[in-house]
């Protein structure tokens, strides 16, 4: 089985970038996008406090639930719909092979 | 007009620390923080979470680690401007900084170590575009003065403790008018607060609004009205006095940005020699800073520290000559 898994990250600006992310390093959406240096700010560092990581699910993958954490960190999101997500509670595992995210709009 | 050796802005982990290490060396600090209170990041985003990295500690809390950088500076009589944002820095004719604060408060200092962290903490703003031209004529980040609201319509945003509170607050006989919008139909406040909210919705003191989120503002001059988006479709418009987005703090560089400092990225760039900046003087430390091969790590900000108040020694006190002294044999003297 391969280490990674493509994943497509469309920015803020509707630009698509398809990242190789890898399945064996512990690591979430948040941190994949600042690895390609995407813009995603991740100021908390992962640990569902500042929804500065905040993403909208575009295929349909099935995902982990939203955790209480995670949903009441959405709060401090903005323009949140029912794909929308935390970057960084999304852990890259070999079930995001072909997953398709946008990145949401941030605090000005 | 505060006087101090080294002037820490920023009171996180690794202002906090400074004051330990100037203090080795005999040099005063005073710390000023745009928060109520010291710790920074971790008492304001994360105090009850434990942190696994501090050398000596396989585990501590960041609430109990600065507890105990409290204790450690504590001998060294610290000074503190709390609650006040450095705002500008001028430069003496006898070579010192004057730093002053959003309120006016001012600190004199031959040396300034920033030790901002993330920056400061600001109300989070959401991504309207013509937001700004109502910041202060209708939409307002924070509530300074209840009575400014009396017998106004307000509209307010968010779901946890500072939209409930203030929904009650503002609704009981203060506004004349108070509908609160939310996303969705559970509030992660205080549940307290939460059935005072919901009892009063019912009896229809508060308008709530759920599953719906404030997506436009639109006046002239001043706000009248605001623009409602509803889930799963749907648009509404409510007329309104003041509309009060209360979607918590995110930390932002801020005026820190304009002091004539090497910025990359929103970080300030540092000689890895001694953390200074390009600025004689000023110093940067901990997750402000960006040099190559950075790591935003709090023990890295000590050790940032330990080395940037070296390099301060030599600054305040040119002439005299100064070994490193180990605590183990000569202790800690305080001030």
């Amino acid at each position: 089985m391969s280490n990674s898994v493509n994943i497509t990250v469309v920015d803020r600006e509707g630009a698509e970038h398809r990242l190789e992310a890898p399945t064996d390093m512990n690591m979430n959406m948040m941190e994949l996008c600042k690895s390609y240096e995407l813009p995603v700010e991740g100021t908390c560092g992962g640990m569902a406090m500042c929804a500065s990581c905040h993403m909208y699910i575009l295929s349909d993958h099935a995902l982990p639930e939203v955790s209480a954490d995670e949903e009441a960190m959405l709060d401090q999101a903005f323009f949140v719909k029912p794909n929308s997500r935390l970057g960084c509670q999304l852990h890259i595992t070999q079930a995001l092979e072909g997953l398709k995210v946008q990145l949401a709009v941030v605090s000005a | 007009m505060i006087e101090t050796d080294i002037l820490i802005i920023g009171a996180g982990p690794c202002g906090l620390f400074t004051v330990f290490e100037a203090g080795l060396l005999k040099m005063r600090c005073h710390l000023i923080d745009a928060l109520p209170q010291a710790g920074g990041q971790l008492t304001e985003i994360y105090p009850k979470k434990p942190i696994y990295d501090i050398p000596g500690f396989p585990e501590v809390l960041a609430g109990e680690l600065v507890d105990h950088l409290m204790k450690q500076a504590a001998p060294f009589k610290p000074g503190f401007t709390l609650g006040e944002r450095a705002d500008s820095i001028e430069k003496t004719d006898d070579g010192k900084f004057i730093v002053t604060g959003d309120r006016g408060t001012q600190h004199k200092a031959p040396v300034i170590a920033i030790a901002g962290g993330l920056g400061c903490f600001e109300p989070r703003k959401p991504p309207i575009a013509n937001l700004a031209a109502f910041e202060d004529k209708g939409i307002e980040y924070i509530v300074r003065d209840p009575n400014f609201y009396k017998g106004k319509r307000v509209v307010i945003s968010g779901g946890g403790d500072s939209a409930l509170d203030w929904s009650i607050f503002l609704a009981n006989g203060v506004a004349a008018g108070v509908t609160l919008v939310h996303r969705s139909k559970s509030f992660r406040g205080h549940p307290d607060s939460v059935q005072k909210v919901l009892d009063m919705a019912a009896a229809g003191k508060i308008a709530l609004v759920t599953d719906a989120e404030v997506t436009g503002v639109a006046g002239s001059g001043k706000l009248d009205r605001v623009v409602i988006s509803h889930q799963p479709e749907g648009v509404s418009e409510i007329e309104t006095d003041h509309w009060l987005p209360l979607f918590g703090l995110s930390p932002k560089l801020g005026p820190i940005a304009a002091w004539g400092l090497n910025i990359d990225k929103n970080s300030i760039e540092v000689n890895t020699f001694d953390y200074s900046t390009n600025v004689p003087g000023i110093y940067a430390i901990g997750d402000i800073n960006t040099y190559p091969g950075k790591l935003k790590l709090i023990l890295c900000g000590f050790h940032e520290a330990t080395l940037m108040v070296q390099s301060a020694f030599k600054r305040i006190y040119p002439d005299k000559n100064y070994v490193l002294k180990y605590t183990t044999v000569n202790g800690v003297t305080g001030f």
